[in-house]
């Protein structure tokens, strides 16, 4: 019994391989869908609207949150739109969007934003207030200036948990950019939301390609972290 | 030990109260769901009660838009009439879903139609779907012979997808149909379902049975079918033919007549398992046609109407009709 279904699970597996590598007739018959140009294609499509999305959600929460964790204030805003920014409906927001800027990019770019920026603001602000007092202290005491002391003592020294963050949004936003082609942007979710024309074997192309890819993003995040660390604390980590 | 102990213990506290009230709105729910019309036993409708359908128990299904769930409503209240216990389950999702709820017996019927079960369960090209609705009917009906499925008799009313517009644009271009959109149609950009874009009884058999060519397609979820046509994004909308907004002369949308049958329509059948089938008796698949004998296209655009635009609820709409078309008494 578990042979046969593990047989099967490859057998779909087997498919949804096939699909990315060669085109093949949709479901419903009269055109070919699937295979390395169309996936390229929609591949292409989801990487930059994430990236952009991506960009954006850190360039509005680290300024934010890096701001109200060195004047120490703001604990609550930056936790309770942390948590409450988690619990939006995307799908939701995009039809409430549509009164306003209808569908397409700017529609998802202002949902993926939304969805973008409660962790990268929790964790700039934790991480900031996690910076040592006296090591604050002690480069106010040299003389730097408090602009300064954001840029060059705070920030570098709470990396590690600004980089968590971006690196939980970005899953989110990869994730989450599978729904856009219900705003007219096709992207990777293509293959999963038209289940119809696809079938079973482009459902799973799809979910095996949004993963590759959150990977792929994952793996380059990880190393911009690596420069980003300021050496002492890097050095720190390995021993 | 004890003080690094009490914040633990409040979580815990606090999980099992969220735990505890989740609890009470999931059952709740189910409460409300079981909850259809209360109609007097023997009523002395159309619908006569039989005493031999007491304690036989069916749940009827729909997928999860507004014309399914009405029927639904529709075909659960009548089968209470008829003396049936009734329960509902009128969220099924997807055909998908749907069928698999039918298959494992979670379900023992729910509204499908023809042309929805031949293309998505049986793998038939659109255009091979026969635009007779018993001839439909019927190769479901025998598509489905191994599976321990039984069809009922179609509807009366069809639904299909059409392409549609505001009046304004209608009058703007001058068109009536969708032939008549050559020569226009590489200036007007058309939103649909993402999968209308690869389909033949769609996108692809606009652009291939009338040679016409579009300045943009856009996918869109379909909830937002009208948002796109009002917000002037969209020229044309895949609409439904039995659209709530479709109803009555002084519309703000019309429909274009597919002149090339490119859509496929759809009347509903209902999907009974062979099971529920045996054990209900005659009545459950006499009741169901009895009261959907009624169903055209107006009607359930009227009825879709009241659900979707003046925001009623599809139980009480469901009552109005049986109770309007005398199937069961007020």
């Amino acid at each position: 019994m578990i042979e046969i279904s593990l047989l099967a699970t490859l057998g779909i597996f087997g498919e949804a391989i096939d699909f990315i590598f060669s085109q093949q007739e949709a479901v419903t018959g009269g055109v070919q869908v699937g295979g390395i140009a169309q996936v390229l294609e929609l591949t292409w499509t989801h990487f930059w609207l994430s990236v952009l999305a991506l960009l954006v959600s850190v360039l509005i929460a680290v300024p934010v949150a890096a701001y109200l964790g060195h004047r120490g204030t703001g604990e609550f805003l930056a936790v309770a739109i942390g948590n409450a920014g988690r619990a939006i409906p995307e799908l939701a927001l995009i039809a409430l969007l549509v009164a306003y800027v209808g569908v397409g990019t700017v529609n998802l770019l202002i949902v993926l934003v939304i969805l973008g920026v409660p962790p990268i603001l929790t964790n700039t602000f934790v991480g900031i207030r996690q910076v040592d007092r006296a090591t604050v202290q002690a480069a106010r005491g040299v003389g730097l200036t408090e602009g300064e002391i954001m840029r060059r003592v705070e920030l570098p020294l709470a990396v590690p948990t600004i980089m968590s963050g971006v690196r939980t949004s970005m899953i989110n936003i990869v994730a989450t950019a599978t729904i856009a082609p219900l705003a007219a942007v096709l992207t990777l979710g293509d293959f999963i939301l038209s289940r119809n024309v696809y079938g079973d074997a482009g459902v799973l192309a799809g979910a095996i390609l949004v993963a590759l890819l959150a990977l792929a993003f994952e793996g380059t995040l990880a190393l911009i972290q690596r420069l980003l660390t300021p050496k002492g604390l890097r050095l720190a980590d390995d021993s | 030990m004890r003080a690094t102990n009490k914040p633990l213990r409040a979580l815990l506290a606090a999980f099992a109260v969220m735990a505890l009230a989740l609890f009470a709105v999931a059952c709740g729910d189910d409460d409300s769901d079981g909850a259809t019309e209360t109609t007097d036993a023997g009523a002395s409708g159309q619908i006569e009660s039989n005493p031999d359908n007491s304690g036989t128990s069916l749940t009827i299904g729909s997928k999860n838009f507004t014309e399914q769930i009405v029927l639904g409503e529709i075909f659960a209240q009548a089968l209470e009439a008829a003396g049936y216990d009734v329960k509902t389950d009128l969220n099924l999702g997807s055909e998908q879903i749907a069928l698999r709820s039918l298959k494992s017996g979670d379900v023992d019927g729910y509204p499908e139609y023809t042309s929805t079960a031949l293309t998505s369960f049986f793998d038939l090209p659109a255009e091979e779907v026969p635009s007779d609705a018993q001839e439909a009917a019927d190769q479901a009906s025998s598509e489905f012979e191994g599976d321990d499925v039984v069809v009922f008799e179609p509807t009366p009313f069809v639904s299909a997808n059409a392409v549609g517009l505001t009046r304004e644009t209608a009058e703007e271009l001058d068109v009536e149909t969708i032939s008549d959109l050559e020569g226009v149609s590489q200036d007007l950009t058309l939103f649909g379902s993402p999968e209308c874009r690869q389909r033949v009884d769609c996108l692809v058999g606009l652009e291939e049975n009338y040679g016409l060519e579009f300045a943009e397609f856009n996918p869109v979820d379909i909830g937002l079918r009208y948002e796109v046509l009002d917000k002037g994004q969209a020229d044309l909308s895949i609409l439904f033919t039995t659209d709530a907004q479709l109803a009555g002369e002084d519309s703000d949308y019309v429909i274009l007549e597919d002149d090339q049958e490119v859509f496929p329509a759809g009347n509903v059948i209902f999907l009974a398992s062979g099971q529920s089938v045996e054990e209900a008796g005659p009545d459950y698949q006499d009741t169901i046609e009895l009261v959907q004998s009624g169903l055209t296209e107006e009607v359930m655009q009227e009825l879709n109407a009241r659900v979707d635009l003046d925001k009623e609820d599809p139980a009480d709409v469901a009552d109005d009709y049986l109770v309007e078309t005398g199937y069961i008494q007020g």
